[in-house]
């Protein structure tokens, strides 16, 4: 027996409709930490308008957000706070690694900057540039959306199956100790970090 | 019965029971990038602020013991990221002070032009933050607008808009056209309504002067044995610009003012940032109609600068001098000694101590960062006043954690 | 414009005098740096520290000391530049401070200090400042390795299924 839909009255999954709510109301966390920052402004502001895609709403306490943009290098003191803020926000949240600092160090091959923060905290969308332009943020929110609504799902259960962390492992540092030791150096030059497969 | 108020503080007493510890940053709105303040407060009152730094620390200065001379700009761009080629000038400002190179008259122009532009760059964001911070949106939105025109007048000259990396050892990457010319004189046409318009938003209004006249002064003496320099001390009356002081590149030709105030509160840096926008746009409108002709990068026979392209691609003594100056066992003679240049970047005195040690990497590369210097006075500056001025101070000292950390 | 016969006649014949560029130097033994710079301030007008630094010449070719602190000062009034620089040596660098002379000295000495290990007596807040406390290295030295030694490795990793 047909049963007669009224007119308004759409059919769909709930996670469906849930994902379409959660993607066009996306509240990013800006996370600014460096140059890709002021490209966040940017992007935010006047010529680019991140409102036309619907992610306007900066907030500036990581528990109103869902989208965390970390936009900069990551140093060694700024990497706990990092993971707190990361721990602060309520799910579900997704993560945007901006600029080439925040996915791999980029340039800053240092002593202290964290070569990629997707080594300590999940990363779901890397932008690449030094910095990126704003074209290219709002292409990655984007596909942000894109992938919220095909992926995400009412009761969060995406997220629980990923028991890694997105990015290449972080380096054994009692491996590293041992190496060091074991090569007969001059004082320069005696990190040398393991093949990534 | 009326309540009898308790005796408040002896503002000595910073470790009081009733003090309140307020941590500010390292990830909040106002301090833009990642300062982080401890705060003492009594009530509304800040009794003792502590600042923290290191939250950007990222090695510039190691990095420029492996960089050569031109790799390092890049990094040096990535200081303070608010006027990226001010940053370059000063560095090979520096390195053409140690190989005793004298850039062309042409270079010394187009150089001066970014330069300007960049000092426009830097104030335009410090104001809009500034005005953004204390609640008046517009004029960031405005500020933002016309940043966006300086970064198409960059990606022009350079192909990239932030990060230029524009200037070379004896020279630029590439030379500029007539359109790029075109472009500068459309800017600065368009400039001048719209920095009238601030002037309107900002300038006399009344919410904005209560927020910042009589908030965090610095007076001269302060200011000098502070080792402030830059738009701070002269906000404070202290006449110091190193474009009249030690003049370089072609500011001795041009017909400038330095800006200075005797206020030294935040409504004075506020004002002293406007006005030398406006100076910077006379510097612009005289150099961009007197471009040298001639060429941009210093005599192609040295073995310092990088020959055209057509000239490696058609020439074999274009090739040969192409790979003189990029085979890591050739390269340009440094000296082994050491020297301490500085230009006037839009934050202050940006300095460059540098140690050559006869091969084409600094072996030391000490910056002079302004901001690291500024911030060191914000306790000083902040005692005494309420809690909302933080955000007010914090502004006007215009503190790019980048160039602060390093 | 300072004379070096003057600096000389009131702190010895030690004190010796280079140029380079527009770069006019004064070498002067670690015992008598505050001294002279003390001097300097106060007879001579140099009233700004524009800056405090040190290099390493761990490799440097023909070098004879480890360490050099690098005073930059500024007379105001004649806008005249002046480089001080005193020679320390391993295992215990250590100055007295500039700060009762220029208060702008705090921090320059706390970052000279954070990257070289050179301890400053008398400092009013002798700490570590842009690396966190429990670093232990010090990062500008020359036997410090560009890429560290691995600390920057060193933290908890948190997985998608734990946040």
């Amino acid at each position: 027996m047909a049963v007669g839909l009224p007119e308004n009255v759409f059919l769909t999954r709930l996670d469906a409709a849930a994902n379409w709510a959660r993607k066009n109301s996306l509240w990013p966390m800006p996370f600014a930490t460096a140059c890709c920052g002021i490209e966040l402004m940017a992007t935010a502001s006047s010529r680019h308008d991140i409102a036309r895609f619907g992610a306007e709403v900066m907030r500036f306490s990581p528990r109103q957000c869902d989208l965390l943009i970390v936009a900069g290098r990551v140093v060694m003191k700024m990497l706990p706070v990092l993971q707190r803020i990361w721990l602060q926000m309520p799910e579900p949240k997704w993560c945007i690694s901006m600029g080439a600092c925040a996915c791999t160090g980029g340039v800053f091959e240092t002593y202290a900057v964290v070569q990629g923060v997707d080594r300590f905290i999940p990363v779901d969308m890397y932008v690449p540039g030094c910095p990126p332009r704003p074209e290219q943020l709002i292409a990655a929110v984007i596909d942000m959306q894109e992938k919220i609504e095909r992926t995400g799902t009412l009761s969060g259960r995406e997220f629980g199956g990923r028991t890694a962390p997105a990015g290449p492992p972080p380096f054994d540092i009692d491996e590293l100790r041992r190496r060091r030791e074991a090569v007969p150096v001059d004082g320069l030059e005696i990190y040398d970090p393991p093949r990534i497969d | 019965m009326p309540l009898e108020l308790a005796e408040t503080s002896d503002p000595g007493a910073a470790d009081q029971e009733y003090l309140w510890t307020l941590n500010f940053g390292p990830q909040h709105p106002a301090t833009h990038t990642t300062l982080r303040l401890v705060l003492t407060l009594d009530g509304e009152n800040v009794v003792d602020a502590a600042p923290h730094i290191g939250y950007l620390h990222s090695g510039f200065e190691k990095l420029g013991e492996y960089l050569d001379f031109n790799q390092y700009v890049t990094i040096v761009d990535r200081m303070n990221y608010i006027s990226p080629i001010a940053n370059e000038l000063s560095w090979h400002h520096t390195v053409e002070k140690l190989l005793g190179i004298e850039i062309t008259p042409r270079c010394k122009y187009v150089r001066t032009i970014l330069g300007e532009l960049m000092r426009i760059h830097d104030h335009l964001l410090n104001v809009g933050a500034v005005a953004l911070d204390l609640g008046a949106f517009t004029a960031f939105l405005y500020a933002f607008t016309q940043r966006e025109r300086i970064y198409d007048i960059a990606e022009y000259a350079s192909g990239q808009r932030f990060h230029s990396s524009y200037t070379r050892v004896g020279g630029v990457l590439f030379d500029v056209n007539n359109d790029w010319a075109e472009k500068v004189r459309q800017f600065v046409e368009g400039f001048k309504p719209v920095h009238a318009e601030l002037h309107r938003l900002l300038t006399r209004n009344r919410i904005f002067i209560d927020r910042t006249k009589g908030i965090g002064v610095l007076t001269a003496e302060d200011a000098i044995n502070m080792s402030v320099t830059g738009p701070l001390a002269r906000a404070s009356g202290v006449v110091r610009d190193l474009r009249k002081d030690e003049p370089y590149l072609a500011y001795p030709d041009l017909d400038f003012k330095i800006v200075c105030a005797r206020g030294g509160d935040c409504y004075s840096r506020y004002v002293v940032r406007m006005q030398e926008m406006q100076e910077s746009l006379k510097i612009i409108e005289q150099a961009v109609e007197n471009i040298p002709a001639g060429p941009i990068n210093v005599d192609a026979v040295t073995d310092i600068t990088l020959p055209a392209k057509p000239a490696v691609y058609r020439s074999i003594e274009g090739l040969i001098q192409h790979f003189e100056v990029l085979m890591p066992n050739r390269g340009y003679p440094v000296p082994l000694d050491e020297g301490y240049g500085a230009t006037e970047s839009p934050n202050g005195e940006l300095g460059f101590y540098i140690v050559g040690d006869g091969t084409t990497r600094a072996y030391r590369a000490r910056t002079r960062p302004p901001s690291f210097i500024h911030f060191a006075i914000f306790p000083h500056l902040i005692r005494g006043h309420t809690l909302s001025d933080v955000v007010a101070v914090l502004g006007s000292l215009n503190i790019i954690a980048a160039e602060l950390d390093r | 414009m300072l004379a070096i016969g003057e600096v000389q006649s009131e702190f010895g014949p030690e004190v010796a005098e280079s140029t380079f560029r527009d770069n006019r130097r004064l070498y002067v033994p670690a015992d008598k740096a505050y001294a002279l710079l003390a001097w300097l301030k106060q007879a001579r007008g140099f009233d700004m520290l524009v800056d405090v630094t040190a290099v390493d010449y761990l490799d440097y070719p023909d070098a004879s000391d480890r360490f050099h602190v690098v005073y930059l000062l500024l007379n105001m009034a004649t806008k005249e530049r002046l480089v001080v620089k005193t020679a320390l040596n391993p295992p215990d660098p250590e100055l007295p401070t500039v700060v009762p002379l220029w208060k702008g000295a705090d921090w320059m000495e706390r970052e000279v200090f954070d990257m070289f290990g050179i301890r400053f007596a008398g400092h009013p807040d002798h700490r570590r400042i842009l690396m966190p406390d429990e670093f232990t290295a010090f990062p500008l030295r020359k036997d410090y390795p560009c890429k560290g030694l691995g600390e920057r490795h060193n933290f908890p990793v948190i997985t998608r299924s734990e946040s």
